[in-house]
């Protein structure tokens, strides 16, 4: 409403879902004007930059390793698995926050996910692309990926549909396809929108392309809202599913330590975990760095901190349901792999494992805490540290004393692990860095959405705020002077 | 002023949801059958008001995720039982319940994706050219404006007392939309 005066908001902490006096066009602008108008900031140069060099350095580890084979990581009998499997399964967890904001919390009409929902699904995407490249590199011959997947083929075989290993590649590439469907439909109306915002001709030729047509007619609208409804009805079970088959790789095995039936839902609330943490870490310097602290607000945050800690107790649960079945099952190497992670030679990650992710979330039970930004962005780093050594005790404890003493041995990464592993978060950080210049980092149209509503509750409220009583009134005198103009 | 075959028909613009719901149900009332609305964001009861309820969205989606896994689950079949059956752990070949996790895979795949290719496809999207973006103003559809739209190809539509008709619901203007 241009004709209207629009009190400008202001940057700052709020504990709404939305800083106070906007309107549709104000959210769009602020939005769009991060993708359009604003300059690349010299501090996105340095970021892209410098994460882009780390993408260097993945390259040239796959480069190495393509050439010279699994033997440059420390991966070795009887530890097969590694860093690859430790950060594939890290990763995928990462991913879950996103599909879980985006489909759980909007099917549980959650109006605070529609400023996170955005950017926690492309970290979602990202996440996966990330897990993905692990388990490709580690086949050992990753150019033949393609044998995972049942085709004609002229071998005539097929995959082993009974392992839980081809279970996976099902799993993580419909989540893959899946979440980038999600993500797509949820563009396209934000798309429209910065069609017909973008000022320069090459902005909406390919906004355009990406809009295919949007026009937000009300028919289209309505197929639309359907079709984004059953999607996130479908990827609220399919998010559990990958987890739980990402368990089920470990739990289907003999192992001791890993043939449990806790495995599915802890990995499960594990990830989340793991995923609202990253949420965390990349909405914090997002909202300061963009100005958006009254889009992404302290409500937001908070809430996140709180999916945190009930996600962390389970987590917590389940390592102690692990100890003490690993005890009650008077399995000699069931009680000896209990042991040997809390007293073996990996004690030191058991035992900060055990800090960061059940010491350390026990600070979110005071809402001071939960609502100071730093010490909040601190607490989601460590929590993120403690989720892959959760990974790495699973995978590495379990493996390297197993039933035989004669086949027990030690693991230690090499510089090649270290160099993909830094080289993952690299790319995953290059790809938010260049999401968050040309695409809108939060979905326009439903704050807009968010606007109508929040005015609408606005209304019926009697506690009402005295400025934002101002507004309306100055709002509706303006919508008068319109009306008369008309008349 | 352009030739009336020139027109692909009238477009009023509207400043709020109010304004635009109870225009919409005017023209529908009217009796206007080639029309759409147009906004910013889903505007509850808008689809209501134009006269449009039914989608076969969801009849799609149940058809994709029956194929999926149907798919899916006699894929496994054929490859276990059929095509090379082999003996594993002393597992009959028909071992079906190893093979619901990708049964279930497949289906939210077929689901999913014919919910998104089957929206597109019921929207007629992707659409090039659309006649509406030649009125300058309706790039606001997508940012705080909202409109309606009578095609010239309704039976109802007539030039002038088509205008005059909008002209009535309070809109903020009335423009021709160019072929």
């Amino acid at each position: 409403m241009t004709a209207l005066p629009t009190n400008t908001p202001i940057d700052k902490d709020t504990l709404e879902v939305l800083g106070p006096g906007y309107t549709y066009g104000s959210v769009t602008d602020k939005i769009s004007s991060i993708v359009l108008t604003r300059k690349t900031s010299v501090r996105w140069w340095i970021g892209f930059s410098l994460t882009f060099t780390v993408v260097i350095v993945l390259v040239s580890a796959i480069g190495y390793l393509l050439a010279k084979g699994v033997g440059i990581w420390g991966v070795n009998v009887p530890v097969a698995w590694g860093f690859a499997i430790v950060n594939f399964v890290w990763w995928i967890g990462i991913g879950h926050a996103g599909t879980f904001i985006s489909a759980f919390l909007l099917l549980l009409r959650q109006d605070w996910r529609t400023s996170i929902n955005r950017f926690a699904e492309a970290m979602t995407l990202f996440a996966v692309a990330c897990a993905g490249l692990f388990p490709l590199l580690h086949l050992g011959r990753p150019w033949v990926f393609y044998w995972l997947y049942p085709y004609p083929n002229t071998m005539l075989l097929w995959p082993q549909f009974r392992s839980p290993l081809v279970w996976d590649v099902f799993a993580v590439s419909t989540y893959a396809t899946v979440s980038l469907l999600f993500w797509y439909v949820g563009l396209i109306p934000d798309m429209a929108t910065l069609r017909d915002r973008s000022k320069s001709s090459i902005g909406r030729f390919s906004y355009g392309i990406l809009a295919m047509g949007w026009t937000g007619a009300a028919r289209h609208w309505q197929r639309y809202q359907i079709a984004y409804l059953l999607l996130a009805g479908l990827a609220a079970p399919l998010v559990i599913s990958v987890h739980s088959i990402v368990g089920m790789d470990f739990a289907a095995s003999q192992t001791p330590g890993w043939h449990s039936t806790i495995f599915p839902p802890y990995f499960v609330a594990g990830a989340i975990f793991s995923g609202f943490a990253m949420v965390v870490t990349l909405a914090i310097p997002l909202r300061s760095i963009f100005g958006l602290r009254d889009l992404i607000t302290l409500r937001h945050l908070e809430n996140c901190a709180k999916l945190m800690l009930v996600t962390g107790l389970i987590v917590a649960y389940g390592y102690a349901t692990e100890a003490f079945i690993g005890w009650y099952s008077g399995n000699p190497y069931e009680i000896y792999v209990t042991a040997n992670r809390a007293y073996g030679p990996y004690q030191l990650a058991y035992c900060a494992l055990l800090f960061c992710n059940i010491f350390v979330p026990q600070f979110l039970w005071f809402r001071r805490i939960r609502q100071n930004v730093p010490m909040l962005f601190v607490i989601a780093v460590i929590v993120n540290i403690g989720m892959w050594l959760e990974r790495f005790v699973i995978v590495i404890t379990s493996l390297h004393r197993d039933f035989l003493p004669s086949s027990w041995g030690m693991y230690s990464p090499t510089f090649w692990d270290w160099a993909t592993f830094i080289g993952t978060m690299g790319l995953f950080l290059c790809m938010f860095f260049v999401f968050v210049r040309i695409l809108p980092v939060i979905s326009i149209f439903e704050m807009r959405e968010l606007v109508e509503q929040t005015s609408e509750e606005h209304a019926h409220a009697p506690e009402e705020q005295i400025d934002r009583m101002e507004l309306a009134a100055t709002t509706l005198e303006a919508e008068e002077d319109v009306w008369r103009e008309r008349e | 002023m352009v030739t009336p075959s020139k027109i692909h028909g009238l477009l009023a613009e509207f400043d709020t949801t109010e304004l635009l719901l109870e225009a919409a149900g005017r023209v529908r009332e009217a009796g206007y059958v080639r029309c759409d609305a147009y906004s910013p964001f889903p505007v509850h009861g808008l689809s209501d008001a134009i006269g449009f309820r039914k989608t076969r969205v969801p009849l799609l989606v149940l058809i994709g995720g029956v194929v999926g896994g149907l798919g899916g689950f006699f894929m496994q079949w054929y490859a276990n039982v059929i095509s090379y059956p082999l003996i594993i752990a002393g597992r009959p070949n028909n071992s079906w319940p190893t093979w619901i996790p990708i049964t279930f895979e497949t289906t939210v795949l077929g689901a999913s994706l014919s919910a998104v290719f089957g929206m597109l496809a019921l929207n007629g999207l992707p659409r090039p050219y659309n006649p509406l973006f030649n009125v300058p103003v309706f790039s606001l559809a997508s940012r705080d404006r909202f409109f309606i739209c009578i095609e010239a190809a309704d039976p109802k539509f007539d030039l002038a007392t088509t205008r005059q008709f909008l002209e009535t619901l309070h809109p903020r203007s009335v423009a021709e939309v160019q072929r």
